[in-house]
């Protein structure tokens, strides 16, 4: 392992939880994990497994019945440490967009309807104190450009005058004109058609390594983690369940629940699959199941289980699970592995 | 004996003659007792129309629908009130289609009663039971007098599929059935429906954007691709997985993500003339995908619009280029 490899934004024991009327929401519950310089990291996980109050908690856009407590978000701007959970006022907005730009799932609602694109571009930069309104302007088609659109036609429509598709790239233009550092994308093509798919993956995969951004790709899509991800993240009720590297994800999970949604997802060229659903519903955060909260829809639980919730276990340099019975899971796939190769 | 489902030359058109829009182009489809047929294609291709067309919903602007061989438009109230029952439709959204101030014994209750599938209230809640066991919402008693909010999206559908099978329907069209639904759960509903097929031999139209989920279900069935309210190629899910023909099918197949990074990595690249799709308001002349396909020759495709065509392999192509050209979507 590179021990040189710098870590950009530590994320250590977070937590968030919404205040609801019907109770407490642990929408995140000690989410500890390094984020490497120009590396790119997909948090998978199914509805409510915290992986956008994760994200969103980053740039701190939460909503005001959310708390962050305990928890500490640090981020390094070359050689300065920053508390980001702390950052108020002009070093917030500095920080978000900057630093960290955040890319929304919904690719309309993020634009504000009423205003050309150009001037979202131009009240982003003034925004963060850039004023020279031709540079801003030719920065913005330079970036229109490298997203494959025609930057003269963009920069003067409407939001809804463009395809899903084209939103979706000035979307990625706009977050790239500030240049930031780190880049969160939360389900950047989920609602998109298979053809506009593809292109969006593709310009993500040309934007991460032609531009020295460290992203972070927030998706229920386990394809959009194989397909554009280095390390992965699963994660379930509010933790990260297990750590590793793409081809340790998909090939060598080690947490039950991994490789339960592995299993469960059918591939297009991969042949005749058998596939198998994890049983049970996923948990109510509200009153979430004693000790490992995925006990009740585990094959390998035992009465442990129930009681103790189990750690980050480190198995392999880079892979850690958070399984009591990682070594079951091990077995279990020798007897029946994933993914089979013809 | 007669397809269960034929569309004979069906046209589909929205909107004024100022602002037509063609969601269904002479559409032709025969659907055998008992297969599996799923309805691929991205938004706009036309396959949810059709899907509504076939249950009834909406009337074709021109051609006619048979079901076990009678023209629908043609049939007496008896026979067309059979049909609109022997036909079911599951939609996508389960937040949506459930009525939410009743509790889902009533909702099946209901159905049972009003079309004569039982005759006592305790007939109908005895079979109600029976049909929640069937959709696996077990135990019973812990479902029936629950209403659908206190139920999950996965659970919510499983009560769709009961209430379709209510009125014992011989066909239902699954309309991206399960794509609201997790993953974790996709499957076993999936199985569940399966199991209709097998043990009830239930025909399926599954009509969804996902090849992947299309693929698994319909393995040992066949897979329609449309395009722009067309029909670009059919055939053997097999065969159309391993084999496309139709550029179009290639580039989706050659786009789909995979979940699965060695696949992602092998996956070749097909490279479209055009990243836009054309506006339904103003479609193309000819093949509506030339102005897309990297293989279009001036003249020709520009023009006549192609005829689905037989192949040997199984299945029918609407490309005189390239109905005989394989190609490999993955590299070694």
């Amino acid at each position: 392992m590179n021990t040189t490899v710098q870590k950009h934004l530590t994320l250590e024991n977070v937590h968030v939880n919404y205040q609801t009327r019907s109770g407490n929401v642990q929408a995140v519950r000690g989410v500890t994990l390094d984020l490497l310089a120009g590396e790119s990291l997909a948090l998978i996980g199914e509805s409510g497994s915290g992986k956008t109050t994760l994200g969103l908690s980053i740039v701190k856009l939460l909503v005001d019945t959310a708390t962050v407590e305990p928890g500490r978000i640090t981020y390094r701007r070359e050689d300065q440490e920053i508390d980001v959970l702390a950052l108020r006022g002009n070093q917030l907005r500095e920080f978000r967009w900057r630093d960290c730009a955040m890319v929304f799932q919904s690719a309309l609602n993020a634009f504000n309807p009423v205003l050309r694109v150009w001037e979202q571009a131009l009240d982003t930069a003034q925004s963060h104190g850039w004023h020279d309104r031709q540079a801003v302007r030719e920065r913005f088609l330079e970036l229109l450009r490298y997203v494959q659109l025609d930057p003269n036609r963009v920069i003067n429509a409407y939001p809804h005058e463009l395809s899903g598709g084209m939103r979706q790239r000035t979307l990625l233009a706009l977050s790239l004109l500030l240049e930031p550092t780190i880049l969160i994308l939360d389900e950047p093509t989920t609602a998109l058609d298979i053809l506009t798919q593809r292109t969006i993956i593709d310009l993500l995969r040309q934007i991460k390594n032609e531009k020295n951004i460290t992203m972070i790709f927030i998706s229920h899509d386990l394809a959009i983690a194989a397909e554009l991800a280095n390390r992965v993240a699963t994660m379930y009720a509010g933790r990260v369940v297990e750590l590793g590297g793409v081809e340790d994800i998909f090939y060598r999970p080690r947490h039950p629940y991994t490789m339960g949604l592995i299993r469960a997802v059918p591939t297009v060229l991969g042949g005749f699959e058998e596939l198998f659903s994890i049983p049970g519903s996923p948990p109510d955060l509200i009153n979430l199941p004693s000790g490992c909260p995925f006990h009740p829809r585990c094959s390998f639980a035992t009465s442990k289980c129930q009681i103790e919730e189990p750690p980050l276990i480190q198995i392999t340099p880079s892979q850690a699970a958070a399984c009591w019975h990682w070594q079951d899971v091990e077995i279990e796939l020798q007897n029946k592995p994933l993914r089979v190769r013809k | 004996m007669a397809p269960i489902l034929e569309l004979k030359n069906i046209n589909k058109y929205f909107g004024s003659s100022k602002e037509r829009v063609t969601a269904v182009n002479s559409l032709e489809l025969r659907i055998e007792q008992g297969e599996i047929v799923c309805l691929v294609g991205e938004s706009g291709c036309g396959k949810s129309t059709t899907g509504r067309m076939v249950v009834g919903l909406l009337p074709p602007s021109d051609g006619q629908i048979l079901f076990e061989g009678q023209d629908i438009a043609q049939m007496n109230r008896a026979d067309y009130q059979a049909y609109r029952r022997a036909v079911q439709i599951i939609h996508q959204d389960p937040y949506a289609s459930l009525n939410p101030t009743q509790p889902i014994q009533q909702m099946l209750t209901t159905p049972l009663l009003r079309h004569k599938k039982a005759s006592t209230q305790r007939s109908a809640e005895k079979r109600a039971a029976e049909l929640l066991e069937i959709v696996d919402l077990t135990p019973v008693s812990d479902f029936m007098n629950k209403y659908p909010h206190q139920l999950s999206g996965g659970q919510r559908q499983r009560v769709s599929v009961a209430r379709a099978l209510t009125v014992e329907p011989k066909f239902i069209v699954a309309d991206e059935a399960v794509s609201m639904v997790d993953v974790s759960i996709r499957v076993s509903l999936l199985n569940m429906l399966a199991r209709l097929k097998s043990e009830f031999d239930v025909t399926f139209l599954f009509i969804t954007h996902d090849l992947a989920l299309a693929k698994y279900f319909a393995w040992n069935g066949r897979i329609v691709v449309m395009y722009l309210g067309r029909i670009v190629e059919e055939g053997p899910t097999q065969r159309v997985i391993t084999d496309p023909r139709h550029p179009y099918t290639q580039a989706l197949l050659a786009a789909v993500p995979e979940a699965d990074p060695d696949l992602a990595r092998r996956k070749k690249q097909i490279e479209l003339r055009s990243a836009e799709i054309p506006s339904l308001l103003n479609l193309p002349a000819g093949c509506t995908f030339h102005p897309r396909c990297p293989y279009a020759v001036p003249g020709q495709c520009d023009r006549l619009v192609p005829a689905l065509d037989a192949i040997a392999e199984g299945g029918s192509v609407a490309c005189p280029i390239r109905k005989y050209e394989s190609i490999e979507l993955l590299a070694a």
